[in-house]
């Protein structure tokens, strides 16, 4: 069967009845006791986007909390660099909290005010899910709860202390492999248990269908303002544009993608290839693994013949996770956008050049999409266009940085 | 033809107690312990629930999670799961054995081969923790097809409307988690609490058979059983994680602990 993506309607919204996209991704693979906290999230949500009361008051916490929008900048040193193709930047990370996890975990708050709750959890990876999320609580007065890998709290030890510092209890989530795909189970597996008195917020576009959209519906924000910046900066939408992202669970590029999904610029999407020379990566969209369930939906995820849920590794450890939304699934089958990897080691590489050329020092997370950039860039004529996604700071990162290559600039 | 889950419910209501119903997982701690287990549990217990693990369980406590970590570990795959139903089956051919997992590994497999492998080996039901109503009707019609018991769930988060048409779409036995929690959580709820939201569901159609699992121990259990059958899950996997822990052998320990359990409910 061939995939198609339709015109004029959200992505988000392009599912059936069983909510599956392209009659094979997402859907809701949940417990039993899940289907009514989820049933009535969902109908809250389609209730609030329809919303004008409820929109305006996103807005103003988009425009005066979050900083919308963020800056749109030619990277004229690394363009002229490479030579080729034209690079810029939406600098996403000069959001409040410092990555595009900031809209999700707003929204989320917001929701959970109006459901009446007055506890959140969430899961977190590179520890900006769990930052932003804690941050976005402490706002709006509510109580927050973070699981978290034992693996990645160690590595991401500056996000750790941030969400500490914003009064946030961290959960460190000790079975399996110790990073997001744990985090992500252990959260379901408290809401499971909570899910009366407690909202929960999953960091990324996967899980039970309610959660990929609200992910979506909310980063969203990214490409609104871009779409903007493009057309003030060129006067119209290039002929010929890229547009770069990574794809872990996938949050940023959905919405850096979102309102130019009509249009004619194509999306390439970088997953993580882990570290040269090992059979270890996260990148199901790009290495062919098989569809299979996680954290409540189908999706291509990386699993042994069984079905068992496989491990993967990645410097990143935003990325460091096994699946892939389902919105980046139905993408990739309906031929929208192409996924790609890069290495451990792009990614450093990446991260050390941008920074030093330029004013941005992008995290490991958008390292991976300047990689992909750096690659083609000098093989494109200086007509066309690239814009990355820069949706992450590299301070977080830093003790990794200086463990990998000896030092660490900004 | 009636189902051995049909008559193992008519045998306890004869003798006026509940089904007791156990659960382990296949492979723990070995393929072997788990095949001696069963074997021995049969004696005390009326239904067995075997779990197929699985790596990410999304609604599973600590000590189940332990069982299926120990399992996996030494390396069972869903070809030994059907082994050991078999050989059970082969020495009990009536004792009703219900496997419990979840959905990715029947994906996987393919749900017709793995139906046609329930079906040779001798499984009498499924439990898919992560397969709820309505997105499993076409998978319960052909188990129905192939007279093995597709069992559904209901929780205390289940609105009445959604209940009746579970219920209606159910067949043999039906499942009633006690409380929202993962397996293995303490009983959080008063046995009375759980038993008036269980004669509630049995009002909608007093004919089928309803069993209650999640926290039950040997502590709560002789309080809930005016219930057709009650669930016993995590305190078996502890009981394992214990023993493997004290040195001692995990299946006479089970067998006891099983043996006692009966004994709260008869």
């Amino acid at each position: 069967m061939k995939l198609k993506i339709k015109k004029k309607v959200p992505l988000i919204d392009q599912h059936d009845k069983n909510f599956m996209y392209g009659g094979k991704f997402g859907g809701n693979y949940i417990p039993e006791t899940l289907k009514k906290p989820i049933d009535d999230l969902t109908k809250l949500f389609e209730r609030l986007r329809k919303d004008k009361k409820f929109l305006k008051e996103r807005d103003n916490y988009f425009k005066t909390y979050i900083g919308a929008p963020t800056p749109f900048i030619k990277l004229e040193n690394l363009s002229d660099y490479l030579g080729g193709a034209q690079i810029y930047a939406k600098v996403v990370s000069e959001a409040n909290g410092g990555a595009h996890k900031i809209y999700n975990a707003t929204v989320h708050c917001l929701i959970a005010k109006k459901a009446g709750k007055k506890y959140v959890v969430g899961d977190t990876g590179a520890g900006y899910a769990g930052k932003m999320l804690s941050m976005a609580a402490k706002k709006f007065g509510l109580k927050c709860k973070i699981f978290m890998g034992a693996k990645d709290i160690k590595r991401q030890r500056p996000n750790v202390e941030a969400m500490k510092k914003n009064g946030a209890l961290i959960v460190p989530v000790t079975t399996g492999s110790q990073t997001l795909v744990d985090a992500v189970s252990e959260c379901m597996r408290y809401w499971v248990s909570n899910c009366d008195t407690t909202h929960m917020c999953v960091g990324s576009t996967v899980g039970p269908n309610i959660f990929i959209k609200i992910c979506a519906w909310s980063t969203a924000q990214i490409s609104r303002e871009l779409i903007k910046q493009v057309k003030d900066e060129f006067g119209s939408i290039p002929k010929k544009l890229k547009l770069i992202n990574c794809v872990g669970g996938g949050s940023s590029a959905a919405g850096f993608w979102n309102e130019f999904m009509d249009t004619n610029a194509e999306f390439i999407g970088v997953e993580a290839g882990g570290p040269q020379n090992s059979k270890l990566h996260a990148a199901p969209l790009t290495n062919g693994s098989k569809i299979g369930i996680l954290h409540g939906a189908a999706q291509y995820v990386i699993q042994d013949k069984e079905g068992q849920i496989g491990l993967t590794e990645s410097i990143s450890a935003g990325l460091d996770y096994p699946g892939i939304s389902p919105l980046h699934c139905f993408l990739k089958d309906a031929k929208r956008a192409k996924y790609t990897s890069a290495s451990d080691e792009d990614a450093l590489e990446a991260y050390q050049l941008v920074s030093k050329l330029e004013n941005i020092s992008p995290s490991l997370e958008p390292s991976h999409a300047f990689a992909e950039a750096i690659r083609i860039a000098p093989k494109l004529q200086s007509s066309e266009v690239i814009i990355v996604n820069s949706c992450g700071d590299s301070l977080k990162d830093k003790d990794i940085i200086k463990q990998k290559i000896g030092s660490y600039i900004r | 033809m009636k189902s051995n889950i049909a008559l193992a419910f008519e045998k306890c209501k004869k003798k006026n107690r509940p089904a007791l119903i156990t659960y382990t997982v296949a492979g723990d701690n070995t393929k072997k312990n788990s095949l001696k287990i069963l074997d021995k549990i049969s004696k005390h217990a009326d239904i067995l629930e075997l779990g197929f693990p699985h790596n990410t369980p999304i609604a599973d406590g600590g000590q189940i999670q332990g069982s299926s970590h120990r399992a996996l570990k030494n390396g069972i795959k869903l070809k030994d799961v059907f082994q050991i139903v078999a050989k059970f089956k082969k020495n009990n051919p009536l004792k009703p054995l219900i496997l419990m997992g979840y959905y990715n590994l029947i994906y996987q497999n393919g749900e017709n081969i793995f139906l046609n492998s329930c079906k040779s080996s001798g499984v009498d039901g499924l439990i898919i923790v992560d397969l709820p109503y309505p997105e499993n009707k076409s998978f319960s019609n052909k188990c129905k097809a192939k007279s093995i018991n597709f069992i559904q769930l209901l929780s205390p988060t289940t609105s009445k409307d959604r209940m009746k048409k579970i219920i209606k779409d159910s067949h043999d036995m039906i499942y009633y988690i006690s409380m929202l929690s993962t397996t293995g959580g303490k009983l959080k709820v008063s046995a009375k609490k759980i038993l008036k939201n269980y004669n509630k569901i049995k009002r909608i159609n007093p004919q089928k058979n309803l069993v209650i699992g999640f926290g039950i121990t040997d502590k709560t259990i002789s309080s809930l059983k005016s219930a057709n059958g009650l669930v016993v899950g995590s305190m078996l996997c502890k009981t394992i994680t214990n023993s493997l822990k004290m040195g001692q052998n995990p299946v006479t320990k089970l067998d006891k602990v099983v043996y006692n359990l009966k004994k709260k409910i008869t």
